[in-house]
């Protein structure tokens, strides 16, 4: 036995695992965890196959970054709860998928043998004592550079989105607190005013547009947030 | 074992056609949207095996560069949907993938 062969057996179990486990787990942070193991199958696949440092990459951004990201959502908002995977809200729902997953596994299958497994295209000339970094450094930063450009922008869009969206609820909660004490501050002061007046009506109309002012905010932050 | 077994790259062509049917069928039958998402990270994993080994078959190193760019969109990808997910659920903590219209408006 070649060590190709077991690496690519041991590798391929923890792909396959993973990814049965992200299916089939009922608690969610289960799911991210059996997805690490398909990462890092994945990425011990990218070694075998001398993409060393996309290997790197993958574990950092991947497994580092994505899933930690993903359970730090799980854990942030206490969704952990179970899932009854018997529940089948749509009636034929699993067996449509899984005839579309079988038919696209059919159709990738059919592929690959119509070619007899053999990439078509030009092949390149890759000089194999050029580490795996330099050539990628410089099929980045020449070939696709303007792509790779592009990639910066998309990031900071997706920076200012994902602010932009998670803020939404924060903000409300943030106004609320503060109306809730110049409420009591109106209030105060009108429960002071009301004493020094006596009765006179002209200082009640005052405290009147102050009153209505506290019972506005209730519906303000809402059409803040839509807008 | 006498039959020398190799590895060619058929096996890692497979192998990620494998885990993308495993993923298309998770997005098809979870209806947590955190769960659908890692099955939509599943198939992005596999398409990116199976463009490193088409790059080894090519001897083309163009191919790993796409992998670079696979990897920028899915991490945009993930921070756009998970805000995405942490509103909806927000507003419901055990909304599903059904209850997306909440978001409306």
């Amino acid at each position: 036995m070649s060590v190709e062969l077991v690496v690519f057996v041991l590798a391929a179990a923890a792909c396959l695992a993973g990814a049965v486990g992200v299916v089939l787990s009922t608690n969610p942070v289960h799911a991210a965890l059996s997805l690490v193991g398909t990462l890092f199958g994945v990425a011990v696949l990218f070694v075998a196959q001398a993409a060393n440092f996309l290997a790197v990459v993958q574990v950092i951004v991947y497994a580092g970054a994505i899933v930690v990201l993903f359970l730090f959502v799980i854990m942030l908002l206490g969704v952990d709860r179970v899932d009854d995977l018997r529940i089948e809200p749509l009636v034929g729902q699993r067996v449509a998928a899984g005839v579309v997953s079988l038919g696209i596994l059919g159709l990738l299958y059919a592929a690959l043998e119509s070619t007899g497994y053999e990439a078509t295209g030009v092949v390149g000339t890759v000089d194999d004592r050029v580490p795996d970094v330099n050539r990628l450094g410089e099929s980045l930063f020449t070939t696709y550079l303007f792509a790779f450009e592009i990639t910066s922008v998309l990031l900071v869009i997706a920076v200012v989105g994902a602010v932009l969206l998670a803020r939404r609820g924060r903000r409300a909660e943030i106004v609320d607190p503060g109306q809730e004490e110049r409420a009591e501050e109106v209030a105060e002061l009108m429960a002071a005013a009301e004493e020094r007046a006596g009765g006179n009506g002209h200082a009640y109309e005052v405290d009147g547009a102050l009153v209505g002012e506290p019972a506005e905010p209730e519906g303000e932050p809402a059409e803040e947030v839509r807008s | 074992m006498t039959v020398a077994l190799e590895v060619t790259p058929a096996w890692y062509l497979v192998l990620a056609a494998l885990i993308f049917s495993i993923g298309t069928f998770g997005l098809l039958i979870r209806r947590n949207p955190l769960v659908m998402f890692m099955c939509v990270e599943l198939m992005l994993n596999a398409v990116t095996l199976t463009f490193v080994t088409f790059s080894r078959m090519l001897q083309d190193t163009n191919g790993q560069s796409i992998v670079v760019f696979v990897l920028v969109v899915a991490a945009a990808e993930v921070v756009v949907g998970l805000a995405i997910i942490v509103a909806l659920l927000r507003k419901r903590p055990d909304a599903t993938a059904d209850d997306a219209a909440l978001l409306e408006g």
